[in-house]
């Protein structure tokens, strides 16, 4: 069977010869013309005067537009239509766009860009969270505040208190390949967009709407991307629009590729993050109440701050039973890029939160800090849910099982028989398994995870030998983390989970798909190439899957939250199975058998005592005038959310992970290494173990970074000062650990998932949090006080706490 | 007319470029070869990686800011050529494939360049190598595990450069020799000498400014050259980071270690040690360490000559005691100094420009301190000496009690700045560190990060 296998990318062969196509690398028609945007220097107030002879004068310009010049809308919002393509008159961060510049090269339009002159009417910009706050500029009415129980009761009657506050910086994509789009304009005024875009129907929505036409006339497609995470979730829709318009006016095909340099200028990054917490517990480290208090730099425009904002929320928990909770979350305006999605969706921030919490509260206890997570861990899950199966057996095929419905997998009985293992107090009243958002958890499988983590990692033994050593070296100190995940997998915006997809078998054998994902890396085609060949029973190179097409599959969601592959492997799965049961059902007919016993395997058909080759079959089915192509449908099950009241079962399931991180610090300067990293992480019955080894080692790499060495860095006019990677600083190479052991649990998702896999696009992401705990780990070492680290822990930010530890 | 000519992918070309056209640029707009790609536009992630051959060797260079004229004689391979004729994968593909080094891909081309040319250079240290390309997606650990699975195998034969018998003619924009650049640059002293273009490339790619009137520097033979004297080192101006580094590695291993974070593997293959102290940034790496050691820099304007102590041609930021028409022609420092410790100190730890750059020379005899050289980069607006805690060390015992007495004396000699790298606060502090760290180091005590193991 093609699924559990560990094929390679479906593009490696082409990405390696440097054949893989990217937007930039398309051949265009001749007279294709080239946008660049001209940009606002201040950070906010109001345009006075705009020349723009000089540009208009440049050479190789076509044309130059501003707002004026606009046909239709003025909008380039994913959210509230609060996001003109230009400014409208008015200024809200260093880096808008101002006007559009069409020439007739990239060169020539970046430096006409400039020539610009644009006086302002300048207003003192809101930058900080602290300005933010004292001029209520805010998303929103007010904060957004979740309670489970009552939290100050719980506070003041719990035996410790503690207050702290750890400020975590944004991060930047830095996707490789810069936003870039290009518009072809085609006959009837239509228009197709070749978009670096993880949505395209938002693309094809937000052109649609910049040229006053309906959707049916546009058309978006996007074969891959040079990474994502996040930032072409909404942020490609300027770059797009922007050339759609330009293409409608000029008649010609138009390109936009942001230069690296605007890219970081221009974008929003990920939301930077202060979280206050006033906890409760007792003397053995179990929560009683937890209080916190989010603020976050959502930027000048709303985009997806709120369901950013509410995920940073509903991960407040992580992996662990909040008997009170009170969640408070600030969506703050500011003058600043509009910070966007980014690789868990402010799911990060709310883990780091509550780690924070655990280390602060083993540290008051002088407790080991894996001991009091454990503690305070949710309830195993009940039964047979996390024995991880053989390795090289492939997934279960859920098609079968569905008739007798054995696994479904919230049944609401049968739990809280156990509490938080040996460490239960006698008749502590067993509370309900349920998150502060009201969601029962029951598939929790981090006891064992963690259990099995410690072991193969040697944690103890490696945490005492570490002691001994920083015990006999003055300057030199090691450190250790562990950090577990539980994410949530679903969109908290329930209509987006779904997906279609279109499936279509030749006579020939081949077989060609489309599905609503976009592939950015993360080896979505693959997988989802995988499944289709499993249905038919034929080997994955039979199955091709071309550029995601608006026009092939509609309405797509954008492919995020984690969910391409367990919602397009379901559509794609269902598209074959409808051809497969035609298929079936006609040669059952022929040769007077049950269409159940029509079998696909191994490239072959067997009906009844016959076999055939799967071409064979498909040629006979043609011939009989039976359709070979089908679309497949998918929307999750089971889910319901009410943001505002902050209840519901937003999530089909979670996916799980943990991970030991030992590094050492220069006490003289602050400087670290990662050391070493182990890694337990559950991606269900994997559908490619290799791609989501992959997933986890990346995403790893990718959240340590955010936590350590990846600092956005903003002027007192709010200029952003690192943009460009001379000053922005992803992990290079050797900063990925030197030991690095990477383990797939690789049990059955007990939800109905795609061969019972599990999404790992971004839970691995929040693993890199152990990298930060080690660090503070470290710098504990070094004296009495908590380090109360903030991220991104630069070496500066670890010298602070060294001097805070040493009093 | 002059053409640049050069091989690519093993076909002579013939180029008519202005000086200023960039080879990436040149690849993907004008030659339609699309492998090479641009992220960053300015040499900072490795996805233009491209493969140049010359009498040297093959080396990785960034293609973003590397000028048309630089190739003139030379030979390139992008990754379109390091695939067979046939389409037959080079062993570092094929490796990277079943390694499933590659998601995105986008990063892809360039690190099959670098691993490529370090292929063919037999490197092991993937570390080194690949330092200077940026990947997003895998975190790294499948590119390294298809770098070593490839190590033992042999070079495919299209990799062979066809230089022997390659007639480019002459060089435009270069003179070819350090008499004629004296000359011509006495006659156009407004021009812009262009040496690896590790910095001017960025004038272009991001300042985008037009250079009306350029030389470039790097057929001159005499420029390029390293005299190993009995007591002293004379490096020439166009000497490569990379070629410095090879013989740092002999004498002054402190100051190679930090080279090899300089920049990346393809920046150190371009920039020049002559580029890094004539354009005078506070940030550069070498002008301390060659401060600490007591380096002369060597002027030359037409036929006149002069030198002067290195730290005496930083007058303040952005102002060298540089005339009108006269260039760095080499510098000379001593062949050995043992107590030459260097440290860099940067938010990335590779291909990072110092936040600080501290290099310290200390002479102790009898237990007290008689000679002191201490300098640094990122704590002024110019490299320069730490005159103050050298006067507060020198003729002092050689103890932890005189270093932390010394500590204060950085206020005196520093007011650094606060900037995206790092605080003000923060840079004294870790001056101050690496005072007290080459104290350790100097009396045996564990101080280096890198010497851990978990």
């Amino acid at each position: 069977m093609s699924v559990a296998k560990p094929l390679p990318h479906d593009s490696g062969a082409l990405h390696v010869t440097g054949r893989a196509r990217y937007i930039d690398d398309i051949p265009t028609p001749a007279g294709t013309l080239h946008l660049a945007f001209g940009l606002s220097t201040i950070a906010r107030g109001r345009i006075t005067a705009m020349d723009l002879s000089a540009v208009k004068a440049a050479p190789g310009v076509m044309a130059v537009l501003t707002a004026e010049d606009l046909p239709f809308a003025n909008d380039v919002s994913p959210s509230a239509h609060d996001e003109p393509l230009l400014s409208d008159g008015a200024v809200h961060y260093v880096g808008q766009q101002i006007f559009i510049v069409v020439a007739t090269s990239h060169l020539a339009a970046r430096k006409a860009a400039r020539l610009g002159q644009i006086s302002y009417a300048e207003e003192t910009p809101i930058l900080t969270i602290d300005e933010a706050l004292a001029a209520n500029s805010r998303f929103e009415e007010g904060p957004r505040i979740w309670s489970k129980g009552d939290v100050d009761a719980a506070l003041a009657a719990a035996p410790h208190r503690l207050q702290g506050v750890i400020e975590m910086g944004g991060q930047e994509h830095f996707y490789l390949e810069g936003q870039a789009a290009v518009a072809l304009p085609q006959e009837g005024g239509d228009m197709v967009v070749h978009s670096s875009t993880q949505h395209p129907t938002e693309i094809q929505h937000k052109v649609a709407e910049a040229l006053g036409l309906p959707m049916h006339a546009v058309r978006c497609e996007v074969r891959r991307m040079g990474g994502g995470f996040g930032g072409k979730e909404s942020q490609g829709n300027a770059l797009a629009v922007a050339c759609a318009v330009a293409a409608r006016l000029t008649g010609r095909p138009c390109k936009m590729r942001y230069d690296r340099d605007d890219d970081m200028v221009i974008t929003g990054k990920r939301h930077d993050f202060r979280i206050a917490y006033d906890v409760g517990y007792d003397d053995d480290g179990r929560l009683r109440g937890v209080a916190f208090t989010q603020w976050t730099r959502c930027g000048w425009a709303l985009d997806l701050s709120l369901p950013v904002a509410d995920r940073a929320m509903l991960h407040a928990d992580n992996a662990y039973l909040l008997p009170a909770t009170r969640i408070t979350s600030h969506r703050l305006k500011t003058n600043t890029q509009s910070a966007t999605a980014y690789r868990g969706f402010g799911g990060p921030q709310g883990v780091l939160g509550i780690e924070r919490v655990m280390d602060h509260v083993a540290h008051a206890l002088g407790r080991d800090p894996v001991e009091i997570r454990r503690i305070n861990y949710y309830r195993a899950a009940e039964g047979g849910l996390s024995a991880p199966r053989p390795s090289g057996t492939p997934p279960e095929d859920i098609s079968k099982a569905k008739a007798g419905s054995a696994t479904k997998l919230s049944s609401g009985t049968g739990h809280g028989q156990r509490y938080g293992g040996p460490h239960s107090p006698e008749g502590f009243r067993p509370l309900a398994n349920t998150t502060p958002y009201g969601m029962e958890v029951t598939d929790f499988i981090l006891h064992e995870m963690t259990e099995r983590l410690l072991e193969t990692s040697e944690y103890a033994a490696r945490k005492a030998a570490i002691a001994a050593w920083n015990a006999q070296s003055p300057i030199l100190k090691r450190g250790i983390g562990f950090s577990p995940v539980k994410f949530g997998i679903s969109f908290t915006l329930t209509h987006l989970n779904q997906a279609g997809a279109l499936v279509h078998v030749y006579q020939d054998g081949s077989i060609h798909l489309n599905h609503g994902g976009t592939e950015m890396g993360q080896g979505l085609f693959q997988k989802v190439a995988q499944v289709a060949a499993a249905r038919f029973g034929v080997e994955v190179a039979a199955v091709k899957i071309t550029a995601t097409d608006t026009g092939k599959v509609p309405n797509t969601s954008a492919t995020a939250a984690s969910s391409g592959s367990d919602l397009n492997g379901m559509a794609v799965q269902a598209a074959c199975d409808t051809i497969r049961d035609r298929m079936a059902a006609f040669l059952a007919e022929r040769a007077q058998t049950d269409a159940a016993s029509v079998h696909f395997a191994d490239r072959m058909v067997h009906v009844g005592g016959e076999s055939m080759t799967f071409a064979e079959a498909a040629a006979l089915v043609y011939q009989n005038r039976v359709s070979l192509s089908s679309t497949g449908f998918y929307r999750t099950p089971d889910i319901t959310w009410d943001r505002i009241k902050g209840q519901g079962r937003p999530f089909y399931y979670f996916a799980h992970g943990a991970a030991v991180t030992e590094v050492v610090i220069d006490t003289l300067t602050g400087e670290n290494r990662i050391l070493r990293t182990d890694i337990l992480h559950d991606a269900g019955a994997s559908l490619n173990p290799a791609l989501d080894i992959g997933q986890i080692e990346g995403g790893y790499v990718q959240g340590a970074g955010w936590l350590t060495t990846e600092e956005l860095v903003w002027d007192d006019k709010g200029r952003l000062r690192t943009h460009a990677p001379s000053t922005y600083k992803i992990p290079a190479v050797s900063d990925r650990p030197p030991v690095f052991n990477v383990a797939l649990w690789d049990a059955a998702n007990p939800a109905e998932t795609v061969y019972r896999s599990k999404a790992v696009g971004e839970p691995p992401f929040m693993l890199g949090i152990s990298a930060f705990l080690a660090l503070s780990d470290a710098v504990a070492a070094c004296g009495a006080a908590y380090p109360a680290l903030d991220a991104p822990a630069t070496a500066e930010r670890v010298l602070a706490a060294l001097g805070r530890v040493r009093g | 007319m002059t053409d640049i000519a050069f091989i690519l992918n093993g076909e002579e070309i013939r180029v008519d470029a202005p000086p200023t056209r960039t080879l990436l640029d040149w690849l993907r707009e004008t030659r339609g070869l699309t492998g090479t790609k641009e992220g960053c536009n300015e040499g900072d992630c490795g996805a233009c990686t491209v493969l140049v051959t010359d009498d040297n060797g093959v080396r990785a260079l960034n293609a973003c800011i590397l000028l048309m004229p630089q190739l003139h004689g030379k030979a390139v391979r992008t990754v379109e050529g390091i695939s067979g004729p046939d389409g037959a994968l080079h062993p570092v593909q094929a490796a990277m494939l079943e390694h499933h080094g590659s998601q995105c891909g986008f990063c892809t081309p360039g690190f099959v360049a670098s691993l490529a040319a370090g292929h063919l250079q037999g490197r092991t240290d993937h570390d080194v190598v690949l330092a200077g390309n940026l990947c997003r997606c895998t975190g790294y650990a499948p590119i390294i595990r298809a770098a070593q699975a490839a190590e033992a195998a042999e070079a495919p034969d299209w990799m062979d450069e066809p230089l022997d018998g390659f007639d480019p003619g002459p060089a435009p924009f270069a003179p070819e020799t350090a008499d004629d650049l004296a000359a011509w640059y006495l006659a156009n002293p407004d021009a812009t000498l262009i040496a690896g273009a590790t910095d001017v490339g960025l004038w272009i790619t991001k300042q985008l400014r037009d250079l009306p009137k350029v030389a470039f520097l790097n057929r001159c033979a005499d420029l390029k050259g390293i005299e190993i004297g009995t007591d002293t080192l004379r490096v020439g101006a166009a000497v490569t980071m990379t070629e410095m580094l090879a013989v740092l590695e002999v004498y002054h291993p402190s100051y190679a270690t930090m080279v090899r974070r300089y920049g990346s593997e393809q920046v150190r293959n371009a920039a020049t040690v002559g580029g890094n102290i004539a354009n005078g940034s506070p940030i550069g790496d070498n002008p301390p360490a060659l401060i600490a050691l007591g380096a002369t820099l060597h002027l030359r304007k037409g036929d006149a000559r002069r030198e002067m102590p290195l730290e005496a041609f930083f007058l303040d930021y952005g102002k060298q005691d540089r005339e009108r028409g006269e260039f760095v022609e080499a510098v000379t420092l001593p062949l050995r100094a043992p107590s030459l410790r260097c440290y860099k100190l940067s938010k990335r730890f590779d291909q990072d420009i110092s936040a600080v750059c501290g290099c310290f020379n200390l002479t102790i005899e009898d237990g007290k301190v008689t000679a002191a050289r201490i300098a640094f980069g990122g704590m002024a607006g110019i490299p320069k000496r730490a005159a103050s805690v050298e006067a507060a060390l020198l003729g002092q015992a050689w103890s932890e009690a005189t270093v932390a007495a010394a500590l204060p004396a950085f206020e005196q000699d520093f007011t650094p700045l606060s900037d995206m790298r790092a605080s003000a606060a923060y840079r004294l502090e870790a001056a101050k560190g690496m005072l007290r760290r080459y104290y350790a180091e100097m009396s045996g005590q564990p101080a280096d990060l890198m010497e851990v193991r978990a």
